[in-house]
């Protein structure tokens, strides 16, 4: 029987649950791996082969290699194991969410100051704003 | 014997962190939120706790997917702040209690509820940020900290129903250490966000203002919320408050006694891509 899987109707939004896990293992802890030092200067060298090492799939790779983080959580990436590549980016968090967002980085940065992305129209797929 | 005095909920949000350390808390941006913690600073002190039992979680840090320990416990002498990949905090060393958290461990564990227990474990901006908050820049923290690990990051996470049963059997795990321990409980995270996907920035001032209305007044109501509610209406990462009923669980009301006082209560949009949340809720 499948699972309920309530989380299926908020639009924008991707939960990591144990399906999505198994599907971005190798991408996430390809993510973990840039915790050292040394895993980042090589993955800069040369990314391509970096991720070569891995056995992710071509799509996951070149999520990465574009830096399209919407794609990789689609693929099973989770932002927290994510962040690793933008923290070897020089990336801030902020500039990570506002980059999926379809936004600019000034345009984000602003809707946060201003109190943040309402919760009307963002409950339900489908629903009219 | 020892006994929780009082409980501390705060978020985390690790651009706090690194704007404490850069030096920006005078900054317009920043001055706000700091200056929600003034007051907390200065209780922190006169309470002079024994040990902090702090709720947080790893973010993809001490735990990779190669272990997903639903609640771990950490029984350690001692914990190093983590390099989270932007080079670890330049905060102090986080000394345990390794006595008092294996006295919790063995009870709670007696009392059905399974935690991992984890004797090496670096901690991150989850631990440290709470800890900054109300200590400010200190050479040394006010006291032992026992780290208590939730995975909120893989679904399924823990129920807030499970969370606030498993608070109470940690009071009961305190109440019978012997030593006259002045033990306060925290539980950080949240409130509002969602840091991924086309609704990143989600911010529900109104439902977050529910939800420390209920904490104080209702938190037995607030345990039954299903998990849904919390990512539709608070962002997926606004699921991390399930945390904040592990301490509320600990409170002496839950167990029957008076209700607890709200010491102080603070809220803020935004820090970075979060809003901010503190309360202070002291036993009587």
């Amino acid at each position: 029987m499948a699972l309920d899987k309530p989380y299926k109707d908020i639009p924008g939004t991707t939960i990591f649950d144990a399906d999505m896990s198994r599907q971005g293992y190798h991408l996430n802890q390809f993510c973990m791996s840039l915790m050292k030092a040394e895993n980042r200067a090589r993955f800069k060298a040369n990314e391509r082969a970096y991720l070569d090492e891995w056995p992710m799939t071509e799509e996951q790779k070149q999520a990465v290699l574009a830096r399209d983080l919407n794609r990789c959580i689609a693929l099973g990436g989770n932002i927290y194991f994510l962040a690793k590549i933008g923290a070897t980016d020089g990336k801030s968090f902020q500039q990570m969410a506002g980059s999926m967002t379809g936004m600019s980085e000034e345009e984000y940065r602003d809707m946060m100051v201003k109190g943040g992305r309402s919760i009307e129209g963002n409950r339900h797929l489908g629903e009219k704003k | 014997m020892a006994r929780i005095t009082a409980s501390v909920y705060t978020s985390h949000v690790p651009a706090i962190g690194a704007a404490m350390d850069l030096g920006k808390t005078g900054e317009p941006y920043w001055q706000p939120v700091f200056a929600g913690y003034d007051f907390s600073k200065q209780w922190l002190k006169e309470q002079k706790p024994d040990a902090i039992f702090l709720v947080f979680n790893d973010h993809a840090t001490a735990f990779s997917l190669d272990m997903i320990p639903t609640f771990a416990i950490g029984t350690a002498a001692e914990f190093t702040p983590a390099d989270e990949g932007w080079g670890p905090r330049p905060v102090p060393k986080v000394i345990g209690h390794p006595k008092l958290a294996s006295h919790i461990a063995q009870s709670v564990i007696q009392d059905d509820f399974d935690l991992t227990i984890v004797n090496r474990m670096d901690v991150d901006h989850g631990l440290t940020v709470p800890l900054s908050l109300m200590c400010g820049q200190v050479q040394a923290w006010p006291c032992p900290v026992i780290p208590f690990a939730v995975n909120v990051v893989q679904y399924p996470v823990p129920s807030g129903r499970r969370c606030f049963m498993l608070g109470q059997a940690i009071r009961r795990a305190i109440s019978s250490y012997d030593e006259p321990l002045n033990v306060q409980i925290w539980g950080t995270g949240g409130m509002s966000h969602q840091l991924q996907g086309p609704r990143a920035g989600l911010i529900n001032r109104e439902w977050d203002n529910a939800f420390l209305d209920r904490l104080i007044n209702d938190p037995d109501g607030l345990s039954k919320m299903p998990h849904i509610d919390y990512v539709r209406e608070a962002g997926s990462e606004g699921i991390e408050l399930v945390m904040w009923l592990i301490a509320r669980g600990a409170m002496g009301d839950v167990a029957g006694g008076n209700k607890p006082t709200v010491r102080h209560r603070f809220y803020h949009v935004p820090a970075s891509n979060t809003a901010v949340g503190h309360l202070i809720l002291e036993n009587n």
